[in-house]
């Protein structure tokens, strides 16, 4: 008996925390070793992104998906968001016609009398849903999907998940937790029916969540999460309060979560997984454009922070005044970057229905704070599926939510160098062949782009 | 034993209810290929939904389509409104969360009808649910539901007399679950036993310092160690034993990232170093802190002066 209790405290025991750890670091390392020691055309095939297959396995799964997704009957709006964002990611439109009428008036059997979506036909509006079917409209896109979307009734639907706390309410009676202010907010903003009505006090609840650690919680005293970051910092951005947040904590929290495997977890201390890309990595393209709020919290004036070093990188030298652009980004300038103590009252005249379009114009200040040819390396080397389709990690199966997340962070990676979303990335930015670039999105609703502007020039239009 | 499943069409009891099928239009996308139980179940919900029939036999009918598919918010939306109009024992509730809970583990609605129910039970679940969440914890010690749920429980119901020594016995069988670092915070901070923060400081600080010292490469008590002295930043800089564990780990590894994290985060916050300090840090391995500045590239201006080398 003493002799094996000092045997165990010699030997420490290794806990449950360590032994995952090390089985995913083994597998992990096993693809990178094979990897490097293939040969250089090997290598480039190993990296490429399997397009043909993917495409593939969402169509499939648009037109049919087996009994066992009757587990997923309540997240309909969610299967259409993350297959048809995909295929726009991968550059593909629905091909045929028919289907994408079909898609427009299923989602519109979704849509409740009162405003809302619901996880499938019939079923109480939820916000989750909501978002799901508002974006994957948006992605449809073109008048009849646009104008599919009731916003009146939808906008009373967001107030009426409105609660005390500030936050919102999932759906009648449901959860109130950190996703429920990112889904209700990033429909507001980008369908142009935000107000303060909707505004009072969300910031007030997302800053309780969050944590010691940096990071932010599904709820005040829960734990730090990448899911809930993700959302929370968005949600803080599309309503102009990010300065709020302690955003150099946050970002400490933010990089230590890419790990040694190349992609990101979701926590201190658990494994890596492949959907993080996007909610972890997703957070990145949104600090870039905060730098003036990141050095105001340091106290760093805002001339020294154009010295900021990105020496040793080869970043684009892409032109400065790309003609197209001219005209919003002068007037962009105008209204993020102001020098001195002008800025805290400049920022706060932002319009909330502005934000998502200005957002885009913003100086990014701050290099890319993650590493993103090694997640990039991740998501194609360990989440791939050679049939189709992207999973969480090696040993797991693929499914659609994996696909989506993983082809988001990707996304994000591919063009976060890159000065303007506007230009196509140079080639150094890709890992792989240059063909498996994707299209870029929109970094607060996680929408295509080309998409998001289309929706931003119909919903401008019309105020309500 | 699994008995005979009788579909609802042969049952005397539902003669009189006409089943609504879903209306999901002529060419649904994403179309799940339902076994015919999973219809025949959804479409009597539907016709009870519609019809708002708060009756017992509809409470048995949403434990059929909860069966057929638990993360229907609709359905257990529902079965709140028959149990309120019922009038029922909601401890009889909790068992049967607790049987539907074993196979999914994860599902926010489940968590949120135990939240709901143990909110209406009151005092009298407490047990039942620091027991319950417990022996979810047991499986996962990680399970965020479960923790939230917890959480909930202790400041809605109490029980908060056992959950330091829970948060101990949980770090003591992982001390790299960061869960239950993150509980031993919450704690911490808002049981209205143990006097706060500033109070349970002291003790805190020698707890986790000795976490960092028999396990370095453990990132978790490294931040529950910032998070101490959260909104102190006066303490958090002028601490000898915060320092001290520093310099004793880059002792043994002198570019060790959390220990020169730490360091880079205390400078940024004032902290004048000493000279052990510099001669363990800069003179030894200046590697270690330009990979520090890689990561927080904003924090390089010069808010501070470096020290230079010895
Ligand atoms: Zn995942």
């Amino acid at each position: 008996m003493a002799e094996s209790e000092q045997h165990s405290s010699a030997m420490p025991e290794i806990t449950e925390s360590q032994g995952k750890q090390w089985a995913v670091e083994n597998d992990v390392f096993q693809i990178y070793r094979f990897f490097s020691s293939s040969s250089r055309e090997d290598q480039d095939a190993l990296l490429k992104l399997r397009r043909d297959n993917h495409i593939e396995y969402l169509n499939k799964g648009l037109r049919q998906l087996p009994a066992s997704f009757c587990t997923l009957d309540a997240n309909r709006p969610w299967l259409c968001y993350w297959i048809v964002h995909s295929l726009a990611l991968l550059g593909e439109s629905i091909d045929d016609a028919d289907l994408e009428d079909n898609a427009i008036d299923f989602l519109s059997r979704c849509q409740d009398q009162n405003g809302g979506y619901g996880g499938g036909p019939g079923q109480l509006p939820h916000l989750a849903t909501t978002y799901a079917a508002v974006n994957s409209l948006i992605t449809i896109g073109g008048e009849k999907a646009l104008s599919s979307i009731n916003r009146e009734k939808l906008y009373k639907f967001l107030l009426r998940m409105k609660v005390a706390s500030g936050g919102f309410s999932m759906h009648d009676g449901g959860e109130v937790d950190v996703r429920a202010c990112y889904t209700a907010i990033s429909v507001a903003s980008v369908l142009n029916i935000m107000d303060d009505d909707l505004v009072q006090d969300v910031g007030n609840f997302v800053l309780s969540c969050q944590t010691y650690e940096g990071g932010i919680a599904g709820e005040p005293g829960a734990e730090a999460h990448g899911g809930y970051s993700f959302c929370g910092l968005a949600t803080l951005a599309l309503i102009n309060e990010v300065q709020r947040l302690d955003l150099p904590r946050f970002i400490d929290w933010l990089v230590f979560r890419q790990g040694v495997e190349g992609g990101f977890q979701g926590r201190t201390n658990k494994l890596v997984d492949g959907c993080y890309s996007f909610w972890q990595g997703g957070a990145f393209p949104l600090l870039q454009r905060l730098g003036s709020v990141v050095n105001e919290q340091l106290g760093i004036g805002t001339e020294e922070h154009t010295s900021i070093s990105t020496e040793g990188v080869d970043s684009p030298d892409l032109s400065e005044d790309d003609p197209d652009h001219e005209g919003t980004s002068s007037q962009a300038d105008k209204h993020f970057h102001p020098k001195g103590k002008g800025q805290t009252s400049d920022r706060s005249k932002v319009s909330l229905s502005d934000i998502g379009a200005e957002f885009l114009e913003r100086n990014m200040d701050i290099p890319p704070l993650l590493q993103s040819a090694v997640l990039q390396d991740y998501i194609l080397l360990c989440c791939q599926v050679p049939q189709g389709g992207l999973k969480d990690k090696p040993r797991e199966h693929r499914d659609f939510y994996h696909t989506c997340y993983c082809l988001s962070g990707l996304s994000v990676c591919q063009h976060i160098w890159s000065k303007s979303l506007d230009s196509p990335p140079l080639p150094w930015a890709i890992r792989g062949p240059y063909s498996n670039l994707l299209e870029p999105i929109h970094p607060l609703y996680n929408v295509i782009l080309d998409k998001y502007h289309e929706a931003h020039d119909f919903f401008s239009a019309s105020e309500l | 034993m699994e008995e005979e499943w009788i579909p609802f069409r042969r049952r005397v009891e539902w003669s009189d209810v006409n089943p609504v099928p879903q209306d999901e239009g002529p060419n649904p996308i994403v179309p799940i290929a339902y076994k015919d139980e999973f219809v025949e179940v959804m479409d009597y919900f539907r016709a009870v939904y519609l019809a708002d029939e708060r009756s017992s036999r509809s409470l048995s009918l949403t434990a059929e389509a909860i069966r057929c598919n638990a993360g229907n918010y609709t359905v257990w939306h529902f079965r709140r409104l028959v149990l309120e109009a019922l009038h029922l024992n909601l401890l009889h509730e909790l068992d049967y969360l607790e049987h539907v809970a074993g196979d999914n583990p994860k599902n926010y609605q489940i968590w949120h009808h135990r939240r709901w129910v143990a909110g209406k039970i009151g005092a009298d679940a407490t047990v039942k649910e620091l027991d319950f969440t417990r022996k979810v914890l047991s499986l996962d010690a990680k399970n965020y539901h479960a923790w939230s749920h917890r959480q909930w429980a202790l400041q809605a119901l109490g029980g908060w007399e056992g959950e330091l020594d829970y948060c101990h016995h949980l770090l003591k069988k992982d001390v790299f679950n960061n869960s239950a670092w993150n509980q031993r915070y919450f704690v911490v901070t808002k049981s209205p036993f143990l006097g706060g923060l500033t109070a349970m400081r002291a003790s805190e600080v020698c707890y986790t310092i000795e976490a960092i010292e028999t396990n370095p490469e453990n990132e978790s008590p490294w931040r529950y160690l910032c998070g101490l002295y959260k909104d102190d930043t006066e303490s958090w800089v002028t601490d000898p034993q915060v320092t001290s564990a520093i310099i004793k780990v880059l002792y043994m590894k002198a570019n060790h990232v959390f220990a020169l994290s730490t360091l880079l985060d205390l400078l940024c916050h004032g902290l004048k170093p000493n000279e052990a300090l510099k001669r363990r840090t800069f003179h030894t391995n200046a590697r270690g802190i330009e990979y520090t500045y890689d990561k927080f590239p904003f924090a390089k201006p010069t808010k501070y002066e470096l020290p230079s080398p010895i």
